[in-house]
């Protein structure tokens, strides 16, 4: 073909693709970008709107609740992600071992990661149920515990217990990424660091982490960018509460929007939430573009 | 390499602790399924039932007045129509433009405008899909969700397949090429057959990706005509006549499809994960 002509099937193939996503996607996102320079309110037909310029984002800067659930989201974010990291590295090494049942151990990670998020979130939240939740009467019949506690009805507990479940569900993967990375390692390597005498810690960090660190930052990345979106398992689990202690970015926006129909800064909120997501993923392409080329 | 046998023991000992970490909580909840409400209200709690009570998955799949089976069969029939149509509209127009992006390189903002769309928070999305949902009568319709399902399941489609298009060999489309097919011919006999494997997964993790949508689904559907299954089991986990069994019974059966594909997918979803492209 020539190459003008393989231009023209090249875009031909794209169509329908970039027809869907400019309608479903394109199209909603410059009226968000709109409505976050109006005061727009939800109800009713159609929008009443007028302009208010800066407005939105000018109560945004100042607005305490706002940073308080961008607050919550990076500490989610942070911790969730880190101790994932941490899980999942650890157990990868503990999966590459050898011992008898290695394979249906490797596929049992699979459940966590497969099972829906809406189900995670209600499991936990039974397991954490006040009155009659097994971690309660698990602890208390290991005298780990004196009386039932309220795990996600206080509000210094309920995020870190929403914590443990994310991380439960979501270790997983991380684990499965570092396992792959782990076969990409040659053997003889650390065998030659063996007869040079070298400790597993040393080994660890000279041949497997070094081994394992990109594919590692690209899951790192992965997940920060999931996480920072939290939203169903904060739904189903707290619904931002007790007192705003987990309510999060997301949790805010449909808050705004949706509860008290404020459509216009319900938009400023959702962009500026973009934006900080956008950091991020202009991060993980980086990084995709470094791998590839 | 051989290892000592305290190094075998503290391994065999590590494993367990991670298993049972894992089954446990998935356990508990079939556990919570077969138990009365005595079983699961007593302190202390009764770990297991003192007689298996499967009953609630009998009113689940039962349509009498007053069970649950009307909420919980028609979010079933949702659940999948959605998935299943939404997946068909991501691979139609997903497969011919990650061909493109494969063959004819020279795209490459669009296509990270393509993964950008993907990991795009929905939040930017939301209030103006709302509003047109409602202008077009769309709110509460499977059809809504279908279409903005295509937000997320169709720049997935697009990423995952291009790396499964990279990695047919160029060599036998120029063979067929030569024997005077043309392109239409190439893609879908020569191509998307040699790539049937990487076709397949991802159909499967749009599939997944559609059974487990919450946000969306939440805020665009209001009663049985769409709510999907997520949208469902957060309504019977927040009733106020709460029977944590039957909770318990409508997150399994829920779970039951994604966690089979998932083991099903084994494989791929590694050389998935490699690529990048898989969502946590």
């Amino acid at each position: 073909m020539a190459p003008s002509q393989k231009d023209r099937v090249a875009w031909l193939l794209l169509m329908p693709m970039i027809v869907i996503m400019a309608v479903v996607t394109g199209f909603p996102l410059i009226n968000t970008v709109w409505l976050a320079f109006t005061d727009a309110s939800l109800t009713g037909q159609g929008y009443d709107w007028n302009w208010s310029g800066l407005e939105n984002f000018a109560y945004i800067i100042d607005d305490a609740d706002f940073r308080a659930a961008i607050g919550h989201t990076a500490y989610f974010t942070v911790v969730s992600v880190s101790i994932e990291v941490v899980i999942g590295v650890l157990v990868a090494l503990l999966l590459d071992q050898e011992f008898v049942g290695r394979t249906a151990v490797r596929a049992l990670l699979i459940l966590p990661w497969a099972l829906p998020t809406i189900v995670n979130a209600v499991m936990w939240r039974l397991i954490y149920n006040p009155e009659f939740g097994s971690l309660n009467a698990l602890l208390t019949q290991l005298g780990l515990l004196d009386s039932y506690r309220s795990w996600l009805g206080d509000p210094s507990s309920a995020m870190n217990a929403i914590i443990v479940a994310d991380i439960w569900k979501n270790y997983p993967l991380i684990t499965l990424i570092v396992l792959a990375g782990l076969q990409t390692i040659p053997r003889d390597l650390h065998e030659a660091a063996i007869m040079d005498g070298a400790g597993a810690w040393t080994r660890f960090w000279n041949i497997t982490f070094p081994g394992i660190l990109g594919a590692l930052s690209v899951a790192l990345v992965l997940r920060a960018i999931e996480a920072f979106k939290v939203f169903d398992i904060i739904y189903v689990m707290t619904r931002g509460g007790p007192a705003d202690a987990t309510k999060t970015a997301s949790f805010f926006v449909y808050q705004e929007s949706f509860t008290y129909l404020r459509a216009g800064s319900g938009a400023a909120y959702a962009l500026t939430v973009t934006a900080m997501s956008g950091a991020m993923i202009a991060l993980y392409i980086a990084m995709l573009r470094r791998r590839t080329t | 390499m051989r290892r000592s046998t305290l190094a075998t023991v503290l391994v065999y000992a590590a494993v367990a602790i991670l298993v049972v970490s894992i089954v446990a909580p998935v356990f508990w909840l079939f556990v919570m399924s077969i138990s009365s409400a005595n079983d699961l209200t007593a302190i202390p709690l009764h770990w297991l039932p003192e007689t298996p009570d499967f009953s609630r998955y009998a009113r689940l799949f039962s349509l009498t007045e007053g069970s649950s089976g009307k909420e919980f069969l028609s979010a079933l029939r949702n659940s999948l129509a959605v998935a299943l149509l939404a997946t068909a509209i991501a691979l139609a127009a997903g497969i011919p433009a990650a061909y493109s992006f494969s063959r004819f390189p020279g795209r490459m903002p669009l296509l990270y405008a393509v993964l950008v769309t993907y990991m795009m928070p929905p939040v930017a999305l939301i209030l103006p899909l709302y509003k047109v949902f409602s202008a077009l009568g769309l709110l509460n319709s499977i059809a809504a969700l279908v279409i903005v399902y295509c937000t997320i399941l169709l720049p997935f489609v697009t990423w995952l397949m291009k790396s499964g298009f990279d990695s047919v060999p160029i060599e036998i489309e120029q063979a067929a090429e030569i024997d005077g097919a043309n392109l239409f011919q190439i893609l879908t006999k020569i191509t998307l057959p040699v790539a049937a494997a990487a076709t397949g997964a991802a159909a499967l993790f749009a599939l997944l990706l559609a059974w487990d949508e919450f946000f969306y689904a939440l805020l665009y559907t209001s009663d049985t005509r769409s709510k999907t299954l997520p949208v469902a089991i957060a309504d019977f986990a927040a009733g106020r006549a709460t029977d944590y069994g039957l909770i318990s019974a409508v997150g399994l059966l829920a779970a039951l499809p994604p966690v089979l594909i998932g083991f099903f997918l084994q494989k791929s979803l590694l050389a998935g994960l490699s690529a990048g492209s898989v969502k946590g």
